[in-house]
């Protein structure tokens, strides 16, 4: 196995602050793999693809966070239609409205002086 | 588990440090120490038989080697498999395999914390990770409440049923007289707190306490000349299905299905041969999962199977005797308090709320965000 220039985190941060949802595919294995990886969970293998997701996907759990200080959020996991599962919140809706099974659309969140990460809002119909 | 001998080791001493708050200044391996003392007066082994330890915490990182320092030995045998709340569990398996090789006679498992006094902040050290930390969840709380979330959807489990599990955990405590709390608990009680992470209220989450103690394993054999009667080592079993919430492949199914079938495989049992059932209630949901998963319900149907007092005394299942990680004390990691429980079950010494002609009790204990999961069944001398 070759060195590593560009660690897994920084190549899906490049590919986020391009607006992107980055995820690796497994050749062979025949499926996606997340978060980014060396190697592959399924066979051991080096060889991982880098894809962009088409930003689709469903909420597979959620829940609202009620802080000590400040208002409710929203926390859930959202499959994306390519096979993989990430953490994430829906937006645009009130935290407690996201529903199991809702189908949401991938955007990109840069919070100020930090790295961006992937936010979803309702995509119905999607 | 595969290697392992029904039977061969049994845990011989049993006891909690102090708990709930203790002494300002106390440090965890103070609590791990007094565990011991008490543990080796319950056996009436002495510090110089020990020849294996274990333990695990939080606050410290090479903690290991601070109890031997603080114990004045050079044990034969180390371990300090850490892994949340479950480590315990481990560590049962891991004595008896040392044991059963000769590697150390006379092991000794400690666990302190003292989260409570310095706050669960000083307590434990923060990870970030870059997938997870972003969106902030409130963990582990959080974690399991998406559990819950996927649980309630698809088999239709509803909060009145996870607040059933905190109901019946605080009617166990009312009868423990070491439990954190002292009032009664109604489902109403526990809607109306104040919410943390949906579904879960604060009464769905166990309690912030500090805590600790110790147990004593040593072979069968050696066993039969101590003090109280054994609690024999029947079966082990442990899984590791993920570390963080994202990665858990299936949010109702956890890695007790594995745990719980090797170790009623070891002990050639089942569930209905369980007396005493003490599972790791980190969350009023862990309890119906575990249930399920460890045989006692069908997948789906814990919500019904905890509710109308079934699992509080005088029900059809004894769960969580002691009050549990809801009521009774949680001091962090809290699987060595499980395995303390279940041997004084096994000995009759639970006063109040002792499960009559209780024979085989299971200890199962949860890690991480159901991440790491062990079951211990333990058997009376009439077991083996």
């Amino acid at each position: 196995m070759p060195s590593i220039q560009n660690s897994p985190l920084k190549t899906y941060l490049d590919h986020l602050s391009r607006g992107e949802l980055a995820y690796q595919f497994s050749p062979e294995a025949g499926r996606a793999v997340f978060y980014p990886r060396v190697i592959c969970p399924f066979t051991g293998s080096a060889k991982l693809e880098w894809r962009v997701s088409k930003g689709l996907g469903t909420v597979y759990a959620t829940t609202v966070v009620h802080p000590a200080e400040g208002k409710p959020f929203n926390v859930a996991l959202i499959d994306c239609d390519e096979g993989f599962r990430l953490m994430s919140r829906v937006e645009d809706i009130a935290p407690e409205a996201v529903r199991i099974g809702q189908r949401v659309r991938f955007r990109v969140h840069t919070p100020s002086g930090d790295d961006p990460y992937p936010v979803f809002t309702p995509a119905e119909g999607a | 588990m595969d290697g392992l001998k029904r039977g061969s080791a049994a845990i011989v001493g049993v006891a909690e440090s102090d708990l709930g708050q203790v002494a300002d200044g106390m440090s965890v391996v103070d609590l791990m120490a007094q565990g011991t003392r008490r543990a080796l007066d319950d056996c009436g082994l002495s510090l110089k038989d020990i020849d294996g330890l274990f333990c695990a915490t939080a606050q410290s990182r090479l903690s290991v080697l601070g109890l031997a320092e603080y114990l004045g030995i050079d044990p034969k045998f180390i371990g300090s498999t850490i892994v949340g709340g479950s480590s315990f569990e481990f560590h049962v398996a891991h004595a008896m395999g040392a044991i059963a090789l000769g590697l150390c006679n006379v092991a000794l498992i400690a666990y302190g914390s003292t989260q409570r006094t310095i706050g669960r902040k000083q307590a434990s050290m923060r990870e970030v990770n870059p997938y997870e930390t972003p969106f902030k969840p409130f963990l582990p709380s959080s974690a399991y409440a998406l559990a819950a979330s996927r649980h309630m959807h698809q088999f239709g489990t509803t909060r009145e049923q996870l607040a059933a599990v905190a109901v019946a955990a605080r009617q166990w405590a009312l009868l423990n007289p070491a439990a954190w709390e002292k009032k009664p608990l109604s489902i109403a009680d526990v809607l109306s707190s104040r919410m943390v992470s949906y579904p879960f209220t604060v009464r769905d989450c166990c309690l912030v306490t500090d805590g600790g103690g110790a147990i004593i394993v040593t072979s069968a054999e050696r066993a039969k000349s101590l003090k109280k009667p054994p609690a024999y080592v029947l079966g082990c079993g442990h899984s590791v299905t993920h570390a963080n919430i994202t990665s858990m492949p299936d949010l109702t199914a956890t890695g007790a299905l594995t745990s719980g079938k090797a170790a009623y495989a070891m002990a050639g049992l089942g569930p209905a041969d369980i007396d005493a059932v003490e599972l790791y209630d980190a969350f009023t949901i862990n309890t119906i999962l575990f249930l399920e998963d460890l045989g006692f319900c069908k997948k789906g149907e814990g919500g019904a199977f905890v509710s109308d007092g079934r699992i509080a005394p005088g029900g059809s299942l004894a769960v969580n005797t002691n009050g549990g990680g809801l009521s009774y004390c949680h001091p962090g990691m809290y699987g060595l308090l499980l395995l303390i429980e279940a041997v004084r079950q096994l000995r009759g010494e639970c006063g109040a709320r002792q499960v009559k002609d209780c024979e085989v009790a299971m200890a199962h204990g949860n890690g991480g965000v159901l991440s790491s999961q062990a079951t211990v069944i333990l058997g009376a001398p009439a077991t083996l």
